[in-house]
């Protein structure tokens, strides 16, 4: 309920943007996504929606949400979980506000299973990530969906504590 | 002197390079194995000797198949050369069923020849007597040749020990990792580089004639398809398949003139079948789910793939010209990456039960669903591929943060590891006959 509302605020920002170049787009809280379980007790509720300017590069490195650039996901899924709304919504903001950027979205699997089909996993969660891009009215015409499989591991023992580090989605910008 | 040394020094390094590349031991043994005792065969001529011992690859090979168990040369007391030296009663008494005797004299153009005799004990019987060229470069594959026959004779099906094995290497971390596809001969030895890569590299599939491998590699950024030429090593460079998204799983039809390969091009993976002189493309699947890991049956009318349209990933079969998919795997949650025996009887697959992946196969000459039978023993058992005489299985694992390769005898009874390379070994991929 909270991340429909999200969303409406932000397609709403973005159509009054569009209708009206002075108004300016709005920034999801940086905190949003920390802030979730807090705010989830106190019903249905808006993301602070902070005025502020329009995302350049150097928010790339200094913003506390857009520095987030993995979302991780449970065992054969490709579901994106809902603490990683948040990444999501502020990257979807940085593609809205730099119509020259350019994503890359790069899937990966744990080592459990084959190796081809965790390609195909991969993908899967590269799109489920792209899906959620296009539902924050991202141009998902600027982002790349590839899959690496389970061909690069950050993280190498055959465990769950490396598996979960291994079921992801990594955000990169081939042009920020 | 310094010849000598040099002698040493030739002799010396082919045997490092066979400590290095097979594990000592049989990991399980075959109660019903036939026993068979290969005598020393010494080296009779006035050359520099051969740098293999050939009674022991022949040994070796015969062990790995599992329906062998070859006498430990320790255990051998006569060493007879010729049959017509043989005493019967003394390898009966050594409970042996087979005997094998023979030695390396001088060939011509500087080669050698294995000339070698096969007797049955019981019957005190002479059942092959042969003289097999061996080329002073290559002892080891003659060797190979004359475990093919005797192993022909005695079970009546063509032994698969002179083949080879493909596979990839990953070795170094971080920035420094470099992926190779290699190929070897079915025991491990003589590793060559056919391909070296910063990027990933897997799926290495056998073209029929063995002259070709089909890969996957990720040099261009993603994942792209290659066919290279094992002689030249032309075609590495050129993808003959890059479309947008996932291009994988490739797999040569039986004739040789088509690929299966997955690709995603459509938002999706989806099995096709490419012409390979053409390049032109033919989809087999439409589904939402994933479908991958095509493999052909031997009368190339049919695929065999992976799918998850059932919720888990599964087994299907589909006709190459496309239509209905029929599933075929009804056991275990979890079963991925076919393999098919050369009658298309038998199919082992990844089979998948919570964290644990083994090596199931599906018999199904049986009729029915089939039988299955579990032939590894996890926990991270994946890509079996069968020899081409369907006697063996090689399959990949890991043991601590290493991937390793085992070749286990098709009954599950007789397994053993090859140490082929310091890094990680992963992707094997069975030969066709030479």
């Amino acid at each position: 309920m909270k991340t429909q509302l999200k969303i409406a605020l932000l397609l709403t920002a973005v159509l009054l943007s569009a209708c009206n170049k002075k108004v300016k787009e709005e920034a999801v809280d940086p905190n949003a996504g920390s802030a979730t379980s807090e705010q989830s007790n106190a019903g249905d509720q808006g993301s602070a929606i902070v005025e502020e300017g329009a995302f350049g590069p150097s928010d790339l490195d200094s913003n506390t949400c857009l520095r987030q650039r993995v979302v991780y996901f449970d065992y054969d899924q490709d579901m994106l979980k809902p603490e990683y709304q948040a990444i999501v919504a502020c990257h979807a903001k940085y593609l809205r506000d730099r119509p020259s950027a350019r994503m890359r979205l790069e899937g990966h699997a744990d080592e459990r299973g084959t190796r081809e089909y965790n390609m195909a996993l991969g993908e899967r969660r590269g799109n489920g990530v792209n899906a959620a891009f296009s539902a924050n009215a991202a141009d998902t015409g600027r982002i790349e969906v590839v899959s690496s499989g389970e061909e690069r591991p950050v993280c190498l023992d055959s465990d769950e504590s490396c598996w979960s580090q291994n079921r992801r989605v990594e955000i990169s910008y081939s042009v920020k | 002197m310094r010849r000598i040394l040099m002698t040493c020094l030739l002799a010396w390094l082919p045997l490092q390079a066979m400590a290095q590349a097979l594990d000592a031991g049989v990991v399980v043994g075959n109660e019903s194995a036939l026993s068979i005792a290969i005598v020393p065969m010494p080296y009779q001529g006035s050359r520099t000797a051969p740098a293999h011992d050939v009674a022991k690859v022949i040994r070796d090979d015969l062990n790995q198949s599992g329906q062998f168990k070859s006498l430990d040369e320790a255990a051998i007391t006569e060493k007879p050369l010729r049959g017509a030296d043989v005493r019967f009663a003394e390898w009966k008494k050594l409970k042996q069923d087979f005997l094998v005797v023979g030695r390396i004299v001088d060939g011509a153009d500087g080669n050698f020849s294995i000339q070698y005799e096969l007797m049955d004990v019981a019957k005190q019987q002479s059942l092959l007597s042969l003289s097999m060229p061996a080329r002073a470069s290559n002892v080891r594959r003659a060797a190979h040749q004359v475990a093919d026959q005797i192993y022909e004779k005695i079970l009546g099906v063509r032994g698969a020990f002179d083949t080879r094995i493909a596979y990839v290497t990953a070795t170094g971390l971080g920035q420094g990792i470099e992926y190779r596809l290699m190929v070897a001969d079915s025991d491990g030895f003589n590793p060559q580089t056919l391909v070296r890569s910063r990027e990933p590299l897997l799926s290495p599939a056998w073209s029929p004639d063995g002259k070709r491998i089909a890969y996957v590699s990720f040099q261009k950024g993603s994942s792209a398809v290659y066919i290279v030429e094992l002689a030249t090593g032309v075609g590495a460079t050129d993808p003959v398949s890059s479309a947008k998204g996932i291009n994988g799983a490739p797999a040569f039809s039986p004739d040789g003139t088509k690929l299966a390969l997955t690709l995603s091009k459509s938002g999706n993976p989806e099995i096709y079948i490419m012409d390979i002189a053409s390049r032109s493309l033919k989809q087999v699947t439409t589904h939402f789910g994933i479908d991958t890991e095509a493999v052909w049956m031997p009368d190339g009318q049919s695929l065999l793939f992976t799918s998850d349209r059932g919720g888990k990933p599964q087994i299907y079969q589909v006709s190459a010209s496309g239509g209905e998919a029929k599933r075929i795997s009804f056991s275990g949650e979890y079963n991925a990456r076919a393999t098919v025996s050369f009658d298309g009887k038998k199919i082992a697959m990844a089979q998948g039960a919570g964290n644990v992946y083994r090596i199931a196969m599906l018999d199904r000459s049986f009729g029915g669903s089939g039988r299955w039978q579990t032939i590894s023993p996890g926990n991270l058992d994946e890509s079996p591929s069968f020899a081409p005489n369907a006697s063996m299985i090689l399959y990949a694992t890991k043991q601590g943060r290493r991937g390793v390769l085992y070749a286990v005898s098709a009954d599950g009874r007789v397994r053993q590891r090859l140490v082929l390379s310091d890094g990680d070994v992963r992707e094997p991929a069975w030969s066709p006959y030479r």
